[in-house]
């Protein structure tokens, strides 16, 4: 068989490079790479895709943007910004946006890219939390998400900030606040990040180095991080037939996933020019050159910084107190500082809480469906329920000419939504967990509904069900539960109180917060039961095509919650798995 | 002159003294003031129909004699800017009792707006509508304008006038449908929650300066679509529909499977 000319190159090319690298080592373990087919495992992809564009665009704008505060008098194309005074930053904004060819495109790529970098990090980390990807030995990488999203939030609020146009400096003065709000320290903070009284003339420069150099190397060598912890771990997994705790189903990196994940680059890549080409995104040119004095309805900061705006909005004014001389600023440290930190807190540890409420110590590689962790579930949806009301409070403004409401009411409505809106979500969303919980049970135990109603000879009618196959039913029943962990005894045998008895007891009472209303899976022996119960002599019906179908009588027991105490988890025959295994 | 001396001391001279410095700072404020006569005046016929009209559609509220009541201004002295602003913009007559009035396609046609005017300015000195010259757009300086807009005026309409809450239910309305000549007459006569933009506080050159800055907006902006120029509130909406959406949907179509 003769090779064509590109072929032997290519070969020549890979065993030169293979000799001196030893590469075809790395290139085939990473080929063979396995990466489990579900749509949710892109998100974290559009959060990548989003940076690397990030990165070639700011690249871009930083061969023409000048971080300077120097004050300039602008002459140039855009005529309603004459003869004005306004800094270097600014007048170079303006010539990215009118005088460089494609500028304003790259500069409108830049600011959708940050926009999307975010959300694509905030609902990759709602699939990660919600599926409980982050159990052992994840924990470390959901912290470094974690970390992550901090310097995303932190990337985008210094780059939003650059132009020096009266929005950005608007939310810098706000920061200003923030940090004067700091008992004791808060002073000195703000002149020092100043450099002096605000606005001065050091913070441009100081944000540019921030952007452009510091974050951006911090995000890259944690991407770096996270994604090595990935390939190490290898990738997590629905549960399914043939999916277990020591395997990957799914493709190989080379050549499917090289050519799914390449591609879709550049859809991301498309969708972002797309937006960038026909919406406008941060008109400066609007704005107008920073000047301490004036402020525009509709001033709020990028969407992922919204939900501090909506804190200050929502916190009353009067909680400020003088005392001794020195002013406590409760009215912007609680909204600005404690809340966030309150709400961030909760979400970075949350992996070593529920850790410490399992006290589990496996490995987890099969993800949860989320209905199985009602109380996990319950946490997260009540953290963004929180997340959700201030960034509405935030644009409370919006909403009000929008919907013509009143400023005041819905300032009064939000200001309950957030203090009782947590715990309805978490309630709502708990109970509705633990009734899918009893809907999957119903439908192991009796099957589907046909909607065939039979007559049977002595008279009754009953409804045909079709049982589950087994791939179904596996789906269903597959997962282990959480039962509350019972503390050790109070005293030993000998009746001397035991030491630690006291942690073990708080450890049982999170641990019941967690586990104690639930709903197991369905056990073989409960599934063997009812299969008997159903194809009892006076049960037994032939549904016409050769099948025999379980007919319900009842469906009582299906909602019984089962307690502690029941055998494990149902074992029912494990189907063969589709694609490729790993691990 | 010796009687005037010789009372100086009286213990009413201070008093006769500042009667007469009060006079003299009216009688000049008086000769200065800008003069609220509009430039061409109004027949007595158009006062007198603007008076049935008045009487027709005005005086439940306002009374006969546009005196006001309880919450409802009286009329005296408000001038015929606030009549054209108020009744051009479909405002008055209000349509409903609500936290502000809401501007509706007018009811009156300008010749009876003019008539309206006519009668409101003739009860007592105030405001007048400008001339064209006045509020012509192509006299402005927009840059000027726009620095202007950003200390006066964007607080509550926004950078560049696409309107804003207030409190209560109040709103500052959308700039972007107004007329150069409505926009003069908010600024003369300050509409419900507006202040009132004098000529000592804007002089009638940098009010024709804003109203340059605000016909530039018509053109558009030059990032394409303006989401309405809400802000960054607007693009966070939009990101997550258009872009999420849309990747979402990208990533439903590789993860799912050939078969």
């Amino acid at each position: 068989m003769s090779q064509t000319t590109a072929q032997r190159a290519a070969a020549g090319t890979a065993d030169y490079l293979d000799q001196r690298t030893g590469i075809s080592k790395a290139v085939k373990g990473f080929a063979r790479k396995i990466f489990p087919d579900h749509w949710s495992f892109l998100l974290g992809e559009i959060a990548l895709y989003s940076f690397v564009i990030l990165i070639i665009s700011g690249i871009f704008l930083t061969m023409f943007f000048v971080p300077s505060m120097g004050l300039i008098v602008y002459e140039g194309p855009f005529a309603p910004m004459n003869g004005l005074e306004m800094s270097e930053a600014f007048a170079s904004t303006l010539a990215l946006s009118f005088e460089v060819t494609g500028g304003l495109l790259m500069r409108q790529i830049h600011h959708w890219a940050a926009l999307l970098f975010i959300a694509a990090i905030v609902t990759h980390m709602m699939r990660v939390f919600f599926t409980g990807a982050f159990r052992k030995p994840r924990e470390v990488n959901w912290v470094v998400g974690f970390v992550l999203l901090i310097l995303g939030m932190a990337a985008g609020f210094t780059g939003y900030s650059l132009p020096d146009d009266v929005l950005s400096g608007n939310g810098l003065r706000i920061t200003d606040g923030v940090v004067k709000s700091i008992p004791v320290a808060g002073s000195y903070m703000s002149y020092m990040i100043f450099g002096g009284e605000f606005p001065g003339e050091h913070i441009i420069p100081r944000l540019f180095t921030l952007h452009i150099l510091v974050i951006p190397g911090l995000i890259l060598a944690l991407i770096g991080l996270h994604l090595f912890l990935v390939v190490l771990h290898k990738h997590t997994h629905f549960p399914g037939p043939g999916r277990t705790q020591r395997n990957v189903v799914g493709f190989p990196l080379f050549p499917v996933y090289v050519a799914k994940a390449g591609g879709f680059f550049f859809i991301v890549f498309g969708v972002l020019a797309l937006m960038a080409a026909t919406m406008t995104i941060n008109p400066v040119w609007n704005y107008g050159p920073y000047d301490p004095s004036p402020i525009g309805a509709g001033a709020q900061p990028d969407w992922y910084i919204i939900f501090l705006e909506g804190a200050l909005r929502l916190m009353p004014g009067n909680t400020e107190y003088v005392i001794g001389g020195f002013t406590l600023s409760l009215n912007v440290l609680i909204p600005a500082v404690i809340i966030p930190g309150i709400l961030f807190t909760l979400l970075a540890v949350y992996p070593f809480i529920e850790a410490y409420a399992t006290g589990d110590k496996k490995e987890h590689h099969l993800l949860d469906r989320p209905r199985n962790a009602p109380v996990r579930t319950a946490t997260g949806v009540a953290i963004l329920t929180a997340f959700f009301v201030l960034l509405l409070a935030g644009a409370n403004d919006i909403i009000a000419t929008h919907f013509s409401m009143s400023l005041n009411d819905i300032t009064y409505i939000f200001r309950a939504s957030l203090l009782i809106g947590p715990f309805i979500a978490f309630w709502i969303t708990k109970r509705i967990c633990l009734g899918l919980q009893r809907k999957d049970r119903e439908l192991v135990l009796h099957g589907h509904e046909t909607g065939r109603i039979m007559r049977l000879p002595h008279g009754e009618y009953i409804e045909v069900h079709k049982p589950l196959d087994e791939f179904e039913r596996w789906t269903l029943v597959q997962h282990e539960p959480n039962r509350p962990i019972e503390p050790a005894p109070q005293h030993d045998e000998r009746g001397v109180r035991r030491k630690g008895y006291r942690r073990d007891a708080i450890r049982a009472r999170v641990s019941r917060f967690f586990y104690e209303d639930r709903v197991e899976p369905v056990t073989p022996q409960e599934l063997s039961r009812a299969q008997a119960h159903h194809h009892g002599p006076e049960g037994l019906v032939g549904t016409g095509d050769g099948t025999v179908a379980s007919v319900d009588h009842g469906t009582t027991d299906a909602y019984r919650s089962v307690q502690a105490g029941d055998a494990g988890t149902g074992q029912g025959p494990v189907p063969s798995p589709a694609g490729e295994r790993e691990r | 002159m010796k009687a005037i001396a010789a009372r100086r001391h009286h213990r009413h001279a201070p008093m006769v003294l500042l009667l007469l410095a009060l006079l003299m700072t009216g009688g000049l404020y008086a000769a200065f003031a800008p003069s609220a006569v509009s430039a061409a005046a109004p027949s007595e016929d158009d006062i007198a129909a603007g008076r049935a009209l008045f009487i027709a559609n005005c005086a439940t509220c306002h009374g006969p004699s546009a005196e006001g009541r309880d919450d409802v201004p009286s009329l005296i002295g408000v001038g015929a800017a606030s009549v054209d602003f108020q009744v051009g913009t479909g405002r008055m007559p209000m349509q409903m009792d609500g936290p502000q009035a809401a501007a509706k396609p007018p009811q009156f046609d300008q010749e009876q707006i003019n008539q309206l005017a006519a009668y409101v300015a003739s009860l007592g000195p105030g405001p007048a509508v400008p001339s064209a010259q006045q509020v012509d757009p192509a006299l402005g300086d927009a840059a000027n304008g726009g620095a202007l807009f950003r200390t006066n005026c964007a607080m509550c309409h926004g950078a560049i006038g696409a309107g804003g809450a207030l409190t209560e239910g109040k709103w500052a309305p959308s700039l972007a449908d107004s007329t150069p000549t409505q926009v003069y007459t908010a600024m003369v006569t300050g509409p419900q929650s507006m202040p009132v933009f004098n000529d000592a506080n804007l002089t009638p050159d940098e009010k024709r300066d804003i109203i340059a800055f605000l016909e530039e907006q018509h053109r558009g902006s030059p990032g394409g679509i303006t989401l309405g120029s809400l802000g960054p509130v607007g693009e966070g909406v939009w990101v997550w529909i258009v872009g999420m959406g849309l990747l979402i949907g990208a990533s439903v179509w590789i993860g799912a499977k050939s078969s």
